[in-house]
């Protein structure tokens, strides 16, 4: 406590606030901070609109967009057109998510099954997914099934190639260990592989989880009677900017929402890790 | 008793690491294990642990040969090996999982005070300096009770002060319960510190080259002239074993002797 002792009072004083100080502005200033530019650029467009420099017909102001929204909300049309675009990727997500997790741990974990499947795997992914719309419409018809196969796919390389990506990287050092403690195969598996592939998955989920969404507007662009892509098109033929972009925003908030919430999800698993972004940045 | 019996092992590379390796390691000793580079000693030593299994020859722990790792055998690594994704009390009960919690948790506290290290159980092993993290593998390995713990250059990753530190704290949790160490190391000092016997292994291919005794009451002090003693003769050996010349070595000594007397 010598240290203590030398410093003057003013500067120790000094120590302890900037700490509050800067507690809150990591709690609360720093995401707002995020949030200031599209804040500026909305406001800034509902002046110009509303100066009179611009009709806003093409790009409509943010009053007008939330007035859309909240006719669309209002008739029930957009619970309707949400909830359809939400079960579709849903339905997409899980099934690449089975898919990708189950042949990438296989081809991770077997050498013999990579050398195998691998190579198919990689030629497939070099097709532009969009290229197997007209495959589908024809094998599975023009309604849900062909869309979530679609959007299946399109998850299905990220989360394939994480998770074959993460196994084989696990380091052998870590693996010892575990042979060490005599572990079975199974607990091999359980206690030191899924760890060591968990951060690895999270971001493959990630990834996966936004081409969901990528597909999900291609799938509801072919033909659609609902859904969020559905009004994209019919905004498109009925010339109406507003619900084009009132779309686009839900589109958004969706994503961010859905991405956040894998991320809140995998937190507790992943509070070990040592990783810049784990402690906030700078 | 653990016993080496003409240990050799060819890797299918073709390289031959070990030839014909025989020793009988009594329970309880501290045996080190020293020799240059690629004379095969971490091989002599993931055979003991069941890691890699010797092309011939067998080690067998009280007659029965080892071929994969053993419940009585422990092994601590150059590096700690933690797991990250375990607080450190959960990484000192890795190998605890049969037991019952309650059980559990007390021997993961008790090892943990006896490193020293009672207030990190909750800490992830990210937040531990390199000295704390070896002690947290030490407990680790100590805390299922093996008969034999095998050693792998265990502080050669560590400054001098931590190691001489690591070095005593090792010999005390060693009088506890008196297992058989097997040390691998290339530090004359550290094999001359902790070892009953010392095995000087010379390369190409890794065959036994010369056994010294040391047989000074622990514990040793390392400025007396015994200790000294016993790493030049360690040295010697060493430099025979690798066909140095070692004239100018004991011209350079005899002049330091010179000086003094």
């Amino acid at each position: 406590m010598a240290m203590t002792v030398d410093l003057p009072a003013l500067e120790q004083t000094d120590a302890a606030v900037p700490h509050v100080a800067s507690a809150r502005w990591s709690r609360y200033a720093r995401p707002a901070l995020g949030l200031a530019l599209p804040a500026a650029l909305a406001l800034g467009w509902e002046l110009v609109v509303f100066l009179g420099w611009s009709n806003g017909r093409l790009v409509p102001p943010p009053s007008r967009l939330f007035a859309t929204i909240a006719e669309l909300a209002k008739s029930g049309e957009l619970s309707r057109h949400i909830l359809a675009t939400v079960t579709r990727v849903g339905a997409g997500f899980v099934l690449g998510v089975i898919s990708g997790t189950i042949l990438g741990a296989i081809s991770g974990y077997w050498g013999l099954a990579r050398r195998l499947l691998d190579p198919t795997v990689q030629a497939l992914r070099a097709i532009p997914s969009l290229a197997w719309v007209p495959l589908f419409v024809l094998w599975l018809g023009i309604f849900e099934t062909s869309k979530i196969v679609l959007i299946a796919v399109g998850v299905f390389f990220p989360i394939y190639l994480g998770v074959m990506g993460a196994i084989l990287s696990v380091d052998r050092k870590i693996v010892e260990v575990g042979r060490v403690f005599r572990l079975s195969g199974a607990a091999m598996i359980r206690r030191i592989l899924l760890p060591a592939v968990l951060p690895a998955y999270v971001v493959a989920l990630r990834v996966g989880l936004g081409l969901g969404w990528m597909f999900v507007v291609a799938a509801e662009l072919i033909g659609a009677s609902e859904g969020l892509g559905y009004l994209l098109l019919d905004g498109q033929q009925l010339g109406k900017p507003a619900q084009i972009l009132a779309a686009i925003v839900i589109f958004a908030i969706l994503g961010k929402l859905t991405d956040w919430l894998i991320e809140v999800a995998a937190s507790p698993l992943l509070r070990w890790q040592d990783a810049f972004g784990a402690r906030g940045g700078y | 008793m653990l016993a080496l019996k003409e240990v050799g092992k060819t890797y299918p590379n073709g390289v031959h690491a070990l030839e014909r390796f025989s020793a009988a390691i009594k329970p309880g000793e501290i045996v080190a294990i020293i020799g240059g580079s690629g004379c095969g000693k971490s091989t002599l030593l993931r055979a003991i642990a069941g890691l890699d299994r010797a092309t011939s020859g067998a080690v067998t722990l009280d007659n029965a040969t080892i071929t994969s790792p053993h419940a009585k055998i422990g092994i601590i690594f150059q590096e700690p090996r933690l797991l990250p994704w375990l607080s450190v009390a959960d990484n000192v009960g890795f190998g605890l999982s049969e037991l019952p919690a309650d059980v559990r948790r007390k021997r993961i506290a008790a090892a943990l005070a006896r490193v020293g290290l009672a207030d990190k159980a909750e800490a992830w092993p990210r937040e531990l300096s390199g000295g704390q993290a070896q002690r947290v593998a030490i407990a680790r390995a100590l805390v299922p009770q093996p008969e034999v713990l095998l050693l792998d250059e265990p502080f050669s990753a560590l400054d001098a002060f931590t190691r001489r530190d690591l070095q005593d704290h090792l010999l005390n949790l060693w009088a506890d319960t008196r297992p058989t160490l097997i040390l691998v190391t290339h530090d004359v000092d550290e094999a001359v510190t902790l070892a009953d016997r010392v095995l000087v292994m010379r390369p190409r291919p890794g065959r036994l080259f010369e056994e010294i005794t040391i047989n000074l009451a622990r514990p040793r002090d390392r400025k007396s002239e015994l200790f000294d003693n016993f790493k030049r003769r360690v040295l010697t050996a060493l430099d025979r074993s690798l066909d140095r010349s070692v004239r100018d070595l004991t011209a350079k000594s005899s002049a330091g002797e010179a000086m003094w007397w």
